[in-house]
Formats: structure tokens, C-alpha cells, sequence
């Protein structure tokens, strides 16, 4: 498969990436290495590991890191009530305790969290660790050695291999700075908000209900919107959620209702101060512009 | 000019190429390690590298490691492969003044010659003949210079100042931070056991308390935002100002920095860099425009507007280094320090002109910042700065 090919497949389940990010995932797939894939929010990160699951047909495995992830969120802990229970149980039969310590710590009694669960699939699944910034610098690097080695180490057990590779994608958004050595580890991408092109792709892939002429307002309108100074300028899924409320009110021409047009942007600015700074003159002047 | 560079006979073959190309970059300050080289050379055998185009998309996924390296890849790639500025001299011996850009060792300080190494733009050509306002001894600048444009910081400041400045940054940096929360929080390595997550969890394992889980006081860290006017008026000072912040930079890896003369800079990276005084150099690239006019209420009315978003919040100390000579319309800075204040920070102003003796802000910008300040004290020196110390830590 060559990264065009690649393109065109994800073009099919409706992600229009970017030569950037389509070579990106190309080498990353075919090399075996994590991907790295930074942006603002909403530009469609997290997208890319559905479809590639979707793509492979394989599961995806989701980690949401969070401040204070620790190894028994994310890796693996001992299923304590069995192993109580267990105890028991073996106390009234007469077992002797070296055989129940030895049933108690092995796989059966061993819960899988995600990172455990990926490499341990037949099938290589799609590992998507998501806003790996949240997380602390430890679980970085608890994720360094499971990245390059590919086996997770539990000490009453032994070395668990991986038995198959799981494809593994990163997302941040800049909460906090990675360390060097797992962007060394990564194959990098950075996704930007699509140009018009692109993002007019994108919705006729997504929406394929919204008239063509609409469709091009509704990209020139949210183009021009990011160009405001907004807190938190809208994203690719805001778009998207923007056109299905015009298609859904049965608009099809932004500069037609204003009030339609306004009481639509709550899908698109999402602080008070960013709907107060576009008033309806400004998102008519920008609709304006748009048609 | 041709399209593609011409590497000499002697070359060793394309994976010498690519690794010449990894060294670019290196001196670039890209962080890259002999790992990335086998990767991009392999990453080459799964495209068609003979496309130039798949070979800059598939090396750029490889080498770019954050979104700063990815913007500056593309020119990267073409003058190391295009021919847009060249790279290696032992390829290309009589190609004209075109080096790396940011190239700069040690060895030029010290006099040995390393031809073709140097810049034209940049300030290290400053013992080349032709440079007619370089004394390079060192020397404060006398303050009736009108406009520096392109002043060379190293003049200003020293690596010693730097490190006598670290000192101080770093005992105010304590100051400003030693802000521990009252409460404990759950902490995976707390000072105490947490008895009643303990009880809770050990209900799960039949009382038994299998897991102890723990909890500590949260740091509540400090962060300065420090933001430098180096216009006209401020030159005097700037030596002091910009060692102070070079070694707050250092000392403090959470600290933000930036300079304003008649428009915003953002400094902390340049600042940051290993070597103190490629970071002088780095510095002196951005300054450009040094000494000039002053616009404080534009440069803080567009910090309010952008950074501020992302830099400023309820544990920041925003610190304002300048002598409040504004050209700009007073109310300007008035509703850009409210924006400022409104995101919860504390501002402090260090005018270097409160130091004299009657000095009353009756500037007409200085009067209006006054309102929002949580502090205006005077700062001169490096002693002055210290003196802090004790004010910051009552804030």
C-alpha cells in the first residue's frame, strides 16, 4: 500500500487528511512506530484512529489519559476481590498455600487495562492513547518503555510479550510539553485547521445532504470566523455540527434569516465571550462575504 | 541557480546524503539522534524517494518532532536539497556568503577561522570589516544612541551577568513559588495515608486494606510572565533587565518572557537556549528594532488580547519592566492591564526611574496603570531585584 492509496482509502470512510498527516500515518504503519499527532482541538486527531481501526477492520483500544492516570488505570491490576475469594474458597477445600498462591497470581485473576489489552490481541488492534499532554511525566514514561519494547513487565508474573503490534497514535493539544524522548520515539504530525478545499471535502463527505452552493457559504463562513480573534475558534467537528443544524432547519442560504444564522452559531462558538463578540452584523458581514 | 543541489564526486552515496541532511538539521536545532537517521533512511525504502515531493512529506513525518520544527521543514529541506542556501562548503567551495542560518560555535568566539561559517544577517559577522559601530568590550550604551536597530545584545549583557543574574532569578522564583495548598489532595506519593480512601477501597477486598492510598499538599506553583520594554528610553537598563530575565529563564523552566519596544516579542525560547550566548544571538535576531520608539499600551493591549490567553491565569505574577513613557494614549494601557488583572493574575511594575529620588508617576501612562498594580517598586540593579525577595513573598 503507498501513502496515496492510503489517502484515497481514508478519503473513502470520509477523513480527508492531508499529505502531511496521510505520509505521516503511511510511514507510521508501515514502519511500525507510534504516531505522534498534535493540533488545535476539534481538527479531527482522535478521527484518525477510528478510521484507521475502521479501515484495518480491527478494534480500537482507547486510553483518556487525565491528570493522575497511574499503571492501574492503564496497564493492569489484580483482580483483588477474585483473589480474596479465591483464598477462601481454597481455605475450606484444604488447599495448601503455595498452590493457591500460585493459581491467585496468574492471568486468570489479572484484569487487562487498555495498554495491557493491546498488545496482548491476536489481530493487531489500534491503539489510540488520547491527549497524552493530561497525563503526568511518570505515565510518560511508563509508555516510553511499552512504545519501544512492547512488553509490559508485571513482577509476580513475569514479562508479558506482545503478541501482536498494536498501531499505536498519540494525540496532545499542548495542555503541557512532551518530553524529547517520546516525540523521538514518534512519527510526527501536526494537523491544522483544512483549507477551504479540503474542509469543503470534508463536509460533502460527511454531510452529503447540503447542497453544494450551501455547502461552499458554510466553509467560507467558518473559514472566515477562524480568522476572528475568538477564544476558541471552531473546530472541524463544529463545522460539521453547524451545517447539520442549517440542513436541519431547512436553510439554504446563510444570508436569507439572520436569525436563523445566529441561533445556529451555538454550534460553532462555544464561550460567552465569543458569541458576544459576534453580533449579528459581524456574522452577517461574514455571510455576506461567504455568498 | 539549479533546482537540486549538486553534491560533490566524492560523496559517499545517498545515505551519507541523508545523514548530511540529519546534521542540517541538527545545527538547526532540531533534537534529533543517530535513531532518526536509520529511521528516515528506512522510512525511504517504503516510499518512492526519488519523488522529491514523498521524500519532504516522509522526512519531515521522521524529523519534525512539534509543530515549530514541522513550520520550519519545508525551508530546511530545500536548502540543504534544492540549492536555496548552502549547506556543506566542502562540497561547493566557491559559493558566496551562503551559510546556515543560527550556525554558530565556539570556535568563532575564539578566534580560530572557520570560513563560510558565518551570517550575514545575524550579529556574529561583528568582527567582520565593514561593521563600523561594534567595539565589542562590552561597554554599557550611552542612552543618546536614538535607535539601535540592529544593537548587538552580547555587547549588553555577559554570560557572567547571566550567571550572577541566575542567582538572583532563581532565590525570587523561590519566593514567588513556594505556594503549597492547605488541603491535601490525593497524590500517588503523599506524605500521608489517606485513612478514608483506605476504608473505602478495602471494602472492595473484603476489609482487608490491600491498596494504601495516599495524599500530599499540592503545589500550587507560581508562574512569572515577565514582560521587558527595551525601547529608547529603557536602553540604559536593558543590561540589567535582559540578564535578569536570561537567568529567571534558566532558573525557572515555567517562566515566560517577552520584550516590547513598538511591537511584542516573545522571548522564553530564544532564552532558553543551552548555550548563553547563541541565545544572545538568538535574542538579538528578535530585537530587532531595539531602542526605539515605545508603544506600551499596544504592546500590552495585543499581549491581553493573545498570550495572555494562554499565559496568564489565577497563579501568575505578571511582571512589567518598564519606565512607563508611553506614546500611546493612556486609556489604552488602563483597559489592557484590566484585561490583564481580570484573569485573576497579580501584575507588579518595576519602573527603573522610581529608584531616584522625588520620583511621583506622573506620566500620563504610568498614572493609569497605577489603579491595577499590585506592586510598583523600583528596580535599577541587580541588588534591587533581590530586594524583591521579601515584597513578593506578602503578595
Amino acid at each position: 500500500m503507498t501513502w496515496t492509496t492510503l489517502k484515497t482509502d481514508m478519503a473513502a470512510k470520509g477523513y480527508i487528511a492531508s499529505d502531511d498527516l496521510a505520509m505521516a500515518i503511511h510511514i507510521a504503519l508501515t514502519l511500525e512506530r507510534p504516531l505522534l499527532v498534535e493540533g488545535a482541538a476539534g481538527v479531527g486527531k482522535t478521527e484518525i484512529a477510528k478510521v484507521l481501526s475502521d479501515l484495518r477492520n480491527c478494534e480500537l483500544i482507547r486510553l483518556q489519559c487525565y491528570e493522575g492516570l497511574d499503571a492501574s488505570h492503564a496497564i493492569y491490576e489484580w483482580n483483588y476481590q477474585r483473589q480474596l475469594l479465591a483464598i477462601r474458597a481454597a481455605a475450606e477445600d484444604g488447599e495448601t498455600g503455595r498452590a493457591v498462591e500460585s493459581r491467585i497470581f496468574s492471568e486468570e485473576f489479572l484484569l487487562q487495562r487498555p495498554l495491557l489489552r493491546a498488545i496482548r490481541q491476536n489481530t493487531p488492534p489500534v491503539l489510540l492513547i488520547d491527549e497524552i499532554d493530561r497525563a503526568d511525566e511518570e505515565f510518560e514514561a511508563y509508555l516510553l518503555e511499552i512504545l519501544s519494547e512492547f512488553q509490559i513487565t508485571v513482577p509476580e508474573l513475569g514479562t508479558l510479550k506482545a503478541i501482536s503490534r498494536p498501531v499505536v497514535i498519540l494525540t496532545a493539544n499542548g495542555t503541557r510539553d512532551l518530553s524529547d524522548a517520546l516525540r523521538r520515539r514518534c512519527i510526527y504530525a501536526h494537523v491544522d485547521y483544512p483549507d477551504p478545499q479540503a474542509e469543503l471535502a470534508i463536509l460533502q463527505a460527511r454531510c452529503p445532504g447540503v447542497e453544494t452552493a450551501l455547502a461552499r457559504q458554510i466553509i467560507a463562513f467558518v473559514q472566515s470566523l477562524r480568522k476572528e480573534e475568538l477564544e476558541k475558534p471552531p473546530g472541524v467537528a463544529e463545522m460539521l455540527d453547524f451545517a447539520a443544524a442549517l440542513a436541519g432547519l431547512g436553510l439554504n442560504d446563510l444570508t436569507r434569516d439572520p436569525v436563523i444564522l445566529q441561533a445556529t452559531l451555538a454550534t460553532l462558538l462555544k464561550t460567552q465571550l465569543d458569541r458576544a463578540s459576534i453580533t449579528t452584523e459581524v456574522a452577517q458581514r461574514l455571510a455576506g462575504v461567504a455568498a | 541557480m539549479s533546482q537540486v543541489t549538486r553534491f560533490s564526486a566524492r560523496d559517499s552515496g545517498p545515505a551519507a546524503r541523508v545523514a548530511g541532511f540529519l546534521a542540517h538539521l541538527r545545527a538547526h536545532g532540531l533534537r534529533l539522534g543517530v535513531a532518526e537517521t536509520e529511521t528516515a533512511l528506512r522510512a525511504l525504502l517504503v516510499i518512492d524517494a526519488c519523488d522529491a515531493e514523498q521524500t519532504r512529506l516522509a522526512l519531515k513525518a521522521v524529523c519534525a518532532g512539534c509543530s515549530e520544527d514541522a513550520e520550519r521543514f519545508d525551508q530546511l529541506f530545500d536548502s540543504y536539497w534544492r540549492n536555496g542556501g548552502r549547506v556543506r562548503q566542502k562540497v561547493v567551495a566557491s559559493a558566496p556568503k551562503a551559510a546556515p542560518k543560527h550556525t554558530r560555535t565556539s570556535r568563532e568566539q575564539s578566534g580560530s577561522s572557520v570560513d563560510g561559517r558565518g551570517e550575514i544577517d545575524s550579529p556574529d559577522s561583528g568582527n567582520e570589516r565593514g561593521e563600523a559601530n561594534n567595539d565589542g568590550d562590552g561597554k554599557l550604551v550611552a542612552s543618546q544612541v536614538q535607535n539601535l536597530m540592529k544593537k548587538d545584545l552580547r555587547e549588553l549583557v555577559s554570560p557572567q551577568d547571566i550567571a550572577a543574574a541566575e542567582l538572583v532569578a532563581r532565590r525570587l522564583g523561590l519566593a514567588f513559588r513556594d505556594h503549597r495548598s492547605r488541603r491535601r489532595k490525593a497524590a500517588s506519593k503523599g506524605d500521608q495515608i489517606d485513612f478514608r480512601r483506605v476504608v473505602r477501597k478495602s471494602l472492595a477486598t473484603g476489609g482487608e486494606p490491600l491498596s494504601l492510598p495516599r495524599r500530599r499538599r499540592p503545589a500550587r506553583p507560581v508562574r512569572l510572565v515577565t514582560l521587558c520594554d527595551v525601547s529608547g528610553s529603557m536602553t540604559v537598563y536593558a543590561r540589567v533587565f535582559l540578564s535578569f530575565l536570561a537567568g529567571l529563564l534558566r532558573a525557572d523552566t515555567t517562566s515566560d518572557a517577552w520584550l516590547f519596544h513598538t511591537r511584542l516579542v516573545r522571548i522564553s525560547d530564544a532564552l532558553r537556549d543551552p548555550d548563553p550566548l547563541r541565545a544572545l544571538n538568538r535574542l538579538t535576531l528578535l530585537a530587532d528594532g531595539f531602542g526605539g520608539g515605545s508603544k506600551i499600551g499596544a504592546a500590552l493591549d495585543q499581549f491581553s488580547k493573545s498570550a495572555a490567553k494562554k499565559y496568564v491565569n489565577g497563579r501568575t505574577v505578571v511582571v512589567i519592566l518598564s519606565d512607563g513613557y508611553d506614546t500611546d494614549p493612556p486609556a489604552l494601557m488602563a483597559s489592557a492591564l484590566q484585561r490583564i488583572k481580570k484573569r485573576g493574575c497579580k501584575v507588579i511594575w518595576l519602573n527603573p526611574l522610581k529608584g531616584w529620588k522625588d520620583y511621583a508617576p506622573v506620566a500620563a501612562g504610568m498614572a493609569a496603570a497605577l489603579p491595577f498594580l499590585d506592586l510598583f517598586a523600583a528596580a535599577n540593579t541587580l541588588a534591587d531585584l533581590s530586594a524583591l525577595e521579601t515584597k513578593v513573598a506578602r503578595l
